[in-house]
């Protein structure tokens, strides 16, 4: 009896202490709770602030010189600023610079530097600081420059305090997209852990695998950000993902799939960006049976674009036709995107006319990690079966393809998405001419090779417009790859939350999100 | 007194031979942190710079040296993804480990030696069968999993704490130990589980014994008889296998905190290994088998105390 009495009284205790302890929690989160629902309705019960969550840790070095992770970029975009930065429609403003000119010759850019910018230490931002941050990114003494496209630059100049002049090596019009590289103070060696920049929000703290906070910088030059205060906290698990949404603890959170979009629930509204890059089914062009614009042509006639968007990605992401995504408005043409309509028909007849009048058999190789390319490859599979090509899938490792496809070309097809490493169609376009190191599809044509030496010998930017889209034109027309789509970039906001914009650039700008008044 | 050096020189033996392993084991597999640092921008010459500024290129033998040199002076080095010293970069993350594992213990110990003695007496009882498969099912259910369910049901829909939101330690300790405890939860169910099955058959073994029917049958109260003779002989094998369960708490918490989103060690110990961070995962690792040694060493010294027979043998 005394035996029983006491395990009882245990347990009773035990649970007493547990449902008390959850008791407590429980009122306490009711009042969170209230103050959460009144915030939503009348927003002046917000703190200014939000938590962002982001699925990778920026476990690098911070200095934005050094850091090559896209997610670190993604983040301290908000942090730093370079003479010129980029804006959502992806043209560039002086940002540092107030103004700049370019000598008749092309070779000399002379920068005006905007009066009073301060760092986030306070310091003003001076003409050796520009010198600096330049010459730190050119530095050819520890083997290749930190940035790589620096690499054509001779002299960097101080002409007055507020004048700085930059000569490179050979006349450029792009050169001045690259001046968006981040302007650092000269003497501080903190860059590493505690990043000092001139960007809307200041660097505050970073926990390992845990969080990152930014705080509004209040001497900012330009328009000043609106939240105090943004934390991203990491979560890399994808349950976790969820249930820190559903639970209120995270106000946004980028690059969900649309499985994850269909389980958020009322407190949140999905905003459907871009990840600017061209998800095509890249093709050897010089392997067989790809090394015949005919059977390219059959290919792109047999796949249907819109279908794959439906299957896979409940319908997100927009239909591209060519190596250029939507959200290069200047560079985009929409026209081409339908330039080959499904049509069985005519692929059977264009396979038949290459000597493939039964099909053949082809290999798709796809990167395991990165589940939007191998589904996509198993709708193209399906597709394909219509015009008797019968494709099989092989899933390689990040590493292996890397090795293998990207920089051994021993492949025949693959999916994945290519990106612009920085804001001009050079960075798109490069590639495909036929000397490049990284055209990895071999596409080898003589008028697009002329058409980008045209471009690159052209200082006005309308005409240089123009011939790139005559080389989109180009990579259309001779079926370079069967090009598929830009996917979404699927962001789940809460309600109350507005003025998010999307870049051409893999960013996340915050200066401009807001709780509505 | 003796006997506490000899247990004190073997627990510095034990340490130092397993983080020589964990040195050696990177030194074997594939993966440069030089590389992994540059990325898609690695070219030969970065890389070969990067590799000479951080002393990898030197024999495996010298920079294990230094780094239990550096180990011993109180300097663990710094971090090569972060830049930081390494101990301001665990030592919140221990603290808030060791926090979730002896909330995670106490809970298996407290629940699961009463729970085990209750049942013991119960064995054969109508509600035996259904105990010992819900026992079963206790068993079977992976952390992680009752994680999922305790976050649904606790956060998603009753609000009792708030998922992703973990309170600093230093900020709001109780806040922080309400949310741990549900991670406790779901890291001790199986544990509860296994302890209390093995108690009860430790206990229902002991039962069997001679002395207990010479106790009952000179007219002892059976319950006494449970609880003065037999419990102590009983707990002698608990107590070596809870203090396994203090090694696996561990092992399972990094499992757990990352469905909890709790920055504990956990996630930083994993993000280091394939960062190949050495510094950092040295650190860990040291910190991991001081935990589980002094766990059997803490478990012998109260085994000691229950049976004196044990010091004999421990002494000689």
């Amino acid at each position: 009896m005394k035996k029983k009495l006491m395990a009882l009284l245990l347990l009773v205790s035990l649970l007493g202490a547990v449902l008390t302890g959850c008791g407590d929690s429980s009122t306490e989160k009711a009042s969170e709770d209230g103050q959460n629902e009144t915030g939503s309705t009348e927003a002046v019960a917000h703190a200014n602030e939000i938590t962002v969550g982001i699925a990778q840790d920026l476990d690098e070095s911070l200095d934005p010189h050094k850091a090559v992770a896209a997610g670190t970029k993604e983040v301290m975009f908000n942090v730093f600023e370079g003479l010129m930065k980029p804006t959502s429609t992806g043209d560039l403003i002086p940002a540092v610079a107030e103004d700049y000119t370019v000598s008749d010759d092309r070779m000399t850019y002379t920068f005006t530097l905007r009066e009073g910018v301060k760092f986030h230490n306070g310091e003003t931002v001076t003409a050796e600081d520009v010198k600096y941050s330049i010459d730190r990114c050119a530095d050819t003494s520890e083997g290749d420059p930190l940035v790589e496209a620096f690499s054509v630059i001779q002299a960097v100049e101080i002409l007055d305090e507020r004048t700085v002049a930059i000569t490179i090596s050979e006349p450029s019009n792009e050169f001045i997209s690259y001046m968006t590289t981040a302007i650092l103070p000269v003497d501080y060696d903190q860059q590493d852990t505690a990043p000092v920049g001139t960007g809307p929000f200041k660097f505050v703290s970073r926990t390992a695998q845990d969080s990152i906070v930014l705080e509004k910088f209040d001497e900012y030059w330009g328009t000043p950000a609106y939240l105090d205060k943004v934390t991203y906290k990491i979560i890399e698990n994808a349950d976790s993902i969820m249930m820190s949404l559903q639970s209120g603890a995270i106000d946004m959170f980028a690059h969900l799939t649309s499985t994850q979009v269909a389980q958020l629930g009322d407190d949140f509204y999905v905003e459907e960006g871009t990840m600017n890059l061209v998800q095509a089914l890249y093709l050897n062009n010089a392997e067989k049976p790809f090394d015949d614009v005919r059977v390219r042509q059959a290919l792109c006639y047999a796949v249907d674009k819109q279908a794959i968007i439906d299957l896979a990605f409940d319908g997100y992401g927009s239909p591209i036709g060519s190596s250029m995504y939507p959200a290069f408005g200047k560079y985009f043409d929409d026209s081409l995107t339908n330039h080959y309509t499904k049509d069985i028909e005519k692929a059977k007849s264009l396979l038949a006319e290459a000597g493939y009048p039964d099909g053949f058999e082809m290999t798709i190789t796809v990167p395991s990690n990165y589940q939007p390319h191998i589904d996509t490859a198993q709708v193209l599979v399906e597709q394909l079966k219509e015009i008797n090509v019968t494709a099989k899938i092989e899933l390689v490792e990040w590493g292996t393809w890397l090795s293998d496809v990207y920089a051994g070309r021993q492949y025949q097809s693959t999916v994945v998405g290519v990106d612009a490493s920085n804001m001009t169609a050079r960075a798109l376009l490069e590639r495909f001419t036929s000397t490049a190191g990284n055209n990895f599809i071999n596409y080898s044509d003589a008028d697009y090779d002329a058409l980008f030496a045209q471009a690159q010998a052209c200082y006005d930017d309308a005409e240089q417009t123009g011939i790139y889209k005559e080389m989109l034109t180009n990579l259309t027309e001779n079926a370079a790859n069967v090009y598929i789509q830009d996917l979404a970039d699927l962001v789940a906001v809460r309600k109350g939350l507005e003025g998010l914009n999307f870049y051409p650039i893999y960013v996340l700008d915050l200066s401009t999100v807001r709780w509505a008044e | 007194m003796k006997y506490a050096v000899k247990r004190i020189a073997m627990l510095l033996l034990t340490m130092v031979i397993v983080s020589f392993l964990a040195f050696a084991a990177f030194d074997l597999i594939s993966g440069n942190p030089a590389e992994i640092m540059l990325g898609t921008q690695a070219t030969p010459e970065k890389v070969a710079a990067l590799e000479e500024a951080m002393g990898l290129n030197r024999p495996f033998l010298v920079r294990y040296g230094e780094w239990l040199i550096g180990f011993f002076t109180g300097d663990l080095g710094t971090s090569y993804s972060y830049h930081q010293p390494v101990w301001d970069l665990i030592a919140p993350k221990v603290l808030v480990t060791l926090c979730l594992s002896v909330l995670s213990f106490l809970l298996i110990a407290v629940i699961s030696i009463p729970l085990g003695l209750r049942s013991a007496g119960r064995a054969g009882g109508r509600l035996d069968g259904l105990s010992t498969a819900l026992n079963q099912l206790c068993m079977a259910v992976p952390p992680f999993f009752t994680g999922i369910l305790l976050t649904w049901v606790f956060s998603t829909i009753l609000r009792w704490f708030t998922h992703g939101k973990f309170p600093g330690l230093s900020e709001d300790f109780w806040g922080a130990v309400k949310y741990m405890l549900f991670a406790a939860v779901s890291i001790a169910i199986p544990r509860i589980a296994m302890t209390g099955r093995m108690m009860r058959s430790t206990v229902q073994a002991e039962m069997q014994k001679d002395y207990v029917r010479t106790a009952i049958s000179r007219g002892n109260d059976r319950s006494s008889v449970l609880y003065r003779h037999v419990l102590k002989n009983a707990l002698v094998p608990v107590v070596t296998f809870l203090a396994q369960t203090m090694a696996e708490i561990v092992a399972g918490s990094i499992v757990v905190e990352q469905v909890f989103a709790i920055p504990g060690l956990g996630r930083l110990l994993v993000a280091s290994i394939s960062n190949r961070d050495y510094p950092v995962v040295q650190a860990i690792v040291v910190i991991l088998a001081l935990w589980v040694v002094l766990a059997g060493t803490v478990a012998d010294l109260i085994n000691q105390r229950i049976d004196p027979r044990l010091r004999l043998g421990g002494g000689s």
